[in-house]
């Protein structure tokens, strides 16, 4: 084969290494596609769904929808007129017809507090109503049909998309005028929750960076013999079923179990504590939980760190905690911060532990999430909350991917 | 012992005791609590504190004579080795195509495959609550290992990456230019040198399915009740030492499943020459 190639064989060859790698290219995806798909199905879709119940509002428009177009040329500033109100009848007849008057009482009782069983109760008369003037027949019936305010409740609340449950979970709401309010203070409650769990969040990763960093430190340090030896006692509660670990802090923690035991006997009270459905009890739980989760990170780190750093500051004469704090700890930085975010990241959507382990004022932001779904029914104050806290963990997740790259986690 | 310079100063070792001691105790905060369950399941009577008054299995016999406990222990098993099946195939498949060289977005991709790790569980399991009513997939098997699966394959993908970081791309062109055809060349070449990852993804697809609860509390009804679902109620309800005596079975499944992942890891660093 001679040496020298024409330009066209040249050419060929260039377009078929192009086509080559564009195969392999497409095979590559091909591979990944599955996953994609089915992520995308069976995660991502149920996501999204929550994230559109959190402002969907379909109960006030789909059942009163003659009253809403009544109410569509309404002033808003005086009642409405017997058109309303007849409109409003004829819709409650179809509402009670098809048993859904509950439904739109349970959506105004969000607002409203006794609004559901005065529809209901509206529900019922409507039914018997015959002939107008349906307005003053209302007013008889409570005071609620007299108030301006109940109908510029109905109106928003007949809205299809609402921005209702966003700010209620910000304890927030629509003033009389339209402007946002914060919502009166014996109602305001999830600007505390949020806070709340800010803050357990926040003290566990501290706790865990507190207990974590010496031990990693020293098991980085050790003989690989040992540091592998006492990995194990690191790395058992990492697999041990976190159901099973939050067992047993509340056997631990119970007023009759040991650490009462142990603090009774050696004194140091004199009386049982409480310590199970407590603050203490949770972050003490959690920070057992998280431990291995900032651990990691950090050892992986350190045991790159070549030791010859600080040899070499200390003879140039650095003492040695000095050389520790300007030397080797900055090089723990990337480990420290991974470590941290992620269990930080993971704290903010811990349910299980706190429900358990503390008591009612220590449940953070998923419970509320739960409790709204299965107690309260009331989806769209659920998906709101959910909503918020997804924001704030896929922000935070963005920065984790920033600094330290998803490609880089390791387990174990 | 102590790994220090031999130039260490007094003062110096000093502070490296203390610093041994004081991770003595982390690791005792770590250990404690497990290991301290575990008596309380030999209880003869059914409470849960010490000291114990007498040892029996009676917990245990109970535990595998209770109907509820064993069903329970059915499903999780049955639930978890599904997902683990489905969540290898998924998982090893996008691992092998993300290890490509010059895939698109790759670190994009990546971080979105592994996103049901990170999204606060009970997000995920209110959504599914919801798309799956629609589906009729709610109170159903199915539904369960689908979930467990999303929620699993992420382990997969990462524990395999992993074992493909260090793996050499032009084996497989050698194993492609001597003839051999791609299944050939998976099958002799790259299967066996990611299969300790493959394992450790299995083993951590598996633990995450058979530990689950909050989707299970949502998407479950009391048929499918799994294991955790099973100690989840116990322990809200009525502390029994049958909770303590599956939680021994659990730390002791944990332990194993440990030492199997340290062996493999170990295993993978001496096959590909990287052991520190």
């Amino acid at each position: 084969m001679s040496v020298t190639t024409s330009p066209l064989l040249q050419g060929s060859l260039k377009a078929r290494l192009r086509r080559a790698e564009r195969v392999q290219r497409l095979r590559a995806i091909g591979l990944v596609a599955p996953l994609f798909i089915f992520i995308l199905i069976t995660f991502v879709v149920p996501i999204i769904i929550l994230m559109t119940r959190s402002v969907d509002n379909p109960e006030v428009a789909e059942n009163l929808p003659l009253t809403m177009a009544a109410l569509s040329d309404w002033d808003a500033t005086t009642l409405p007129d017997e058109a309303v109100f007849a409109a409003l009848v004829e819709d409650l007849k179809t509402a009670q017809a098809s048993r859904n008057t509950g439904l739109v009482g349970k959506r105004l009782n969000y607002e409203i507090s006794g609004a559901r069983s005065k529809l209901l109760q509206a529900g019922r008369a409507a039914e018997k109503m015959t002939a107008g003037p349906y307005k003053e027949q209302f007013l008889e019936l409570d005071d609620l049909w007299g108030k301006v305010e109940t109908w510029q409740v109905i109106q928003r609340a007949g809205e299809k998309i609402t921005s209702f449950y966003l700010l209620k979970s910000l304890d927030l709401q629509r003033g009389v005028d339209g402007a946002i309010v914060q919502v009166s203070p014996d109602q305001r409650l999830f600007v505390d929750v949020f806070i709340r769990t800010l803050g357990i969040s926040t003290m566990v990763t501290v706790a865990t960076l507190l207990l974590g960093f010496p031990l990693a430190y020293i098991l980085a340090t050790l003989p690989v013999r040992h540091s592998n030896l006492l990995m194990i006692f690191v790395l058992l509660p990492f697999w041990t079923s976190l159901l099973v670990r939050t067992t047993a802090w509340v056997v631990v923690l119970q007023t009759e179990g040991p650490i009462n035991d142990l603090l009774l006997w050696t004194g140091l009270t004199d009386e049982r504590l409480q310590l199970i459905f407590s603050r203490f009890g949770t972050i003490v739980a959690m920070t057992h939980i998280q431990l291995p989760f900032t651990l990691l990170p950090i050892y992986s780190v350190m045991k790159t760190i070549s030791p010859n750093y600080v040899r070499a500051a200390r003879s140039l004469g650095s003492g040695p905690f000095h050389a520790f704090w300007t030397i080797y700890f900055p090089q723990t930085m990337p480990g420290i911060a991974a470590g941290c975010l992620l269990t930080f990241i993971l704290c903010l959507g811990y349910y299980i532990t706190p429900a358990l382990v503390g008591g009612p004022t220590d449940q953070m932001i998923s419970y509320f999430v739960a409790l709204y779904t299965n107690r309260e029914l009331n989806w769209g104050q659920a998906s709101a909350l959910g909503g918020i806290l997804l924001l704030a963990t896929l922000v935070l997740y963005a920065v984790y991917n920033r600094l330290v790259g998803i490609d880089k986690m390791k387990l174990g | 012992m102590m790994g220090l310079p031999p130039y260490a100063s007094p003062l110096e070792r000093l502070w490296r005791l203390t610093l041994i001691l004081l991770c003595a105790m982390v690791l005792l905060f770590l250990i404690t609590p497990i290991i301290a369950i575990m008596p309380l399941s030999f209880n003869v009577e059914p409470y849960f504190t010490y000291p114990m008054p007498g040892l029996s299995l009676r917990w245990y016999e109970d535990f595998f004579t209770d109907a509820r406990w064993l069903d329970a222990l059915k499903s999780s098993f049955f639930i978890a080795l599904c997902a683990t099946a489905l969540s290898m195939v998924f998982g090893t498949l996008a691992a092998l195509g993300l290890s490509r060289a010059n895939f698109p977005q790759r670190a994009l991709v990546m971080a979105f495959l592994i996103s049901p790790m990170i999204v606060p569980v009970v997000i995920t399991a209110v959504g599914m609550y919801f798309f799956f009513a629609n589906l009729g997939l709610n109170n159903t098997y199915f539904g369960i290992i689908l979930a467990h699966t999303a929620l699993a394959t992420p382990f997969v993908v990462i524990t395999v990456t992993a074992t493909l970081i260090g793996f050499d791309q032009s084996l497989i062109r050698a194993g492609a230019s001597l003839g051999a055809s791609p299944l050939t060349v998976f099958h002799k070449v790259t299967f066996p040198l990611i299969l300790p990852g493959m394992i450790s993804g299995a083993l951590f697809a598996f633990i995450t399915s058979f530990d689950e609860v909050v989707v299970v509390l949502f998407i479950a009804s009391p048929d499918q009740r799994t294991l955790p679902r099973q100690m989840f109620s116990g322990i809200r309800e009525q502390l029994s030492p049958t909770i303590a005596a599956a939680a021994t079975m659990l730390v002791i499944t944990a332990a194993l499943m440990l030492v199997t992942v340290e062996l493999l890891r170990r295993r993978s660093e001496r096959l590909r020459g990287t052991s520190s």
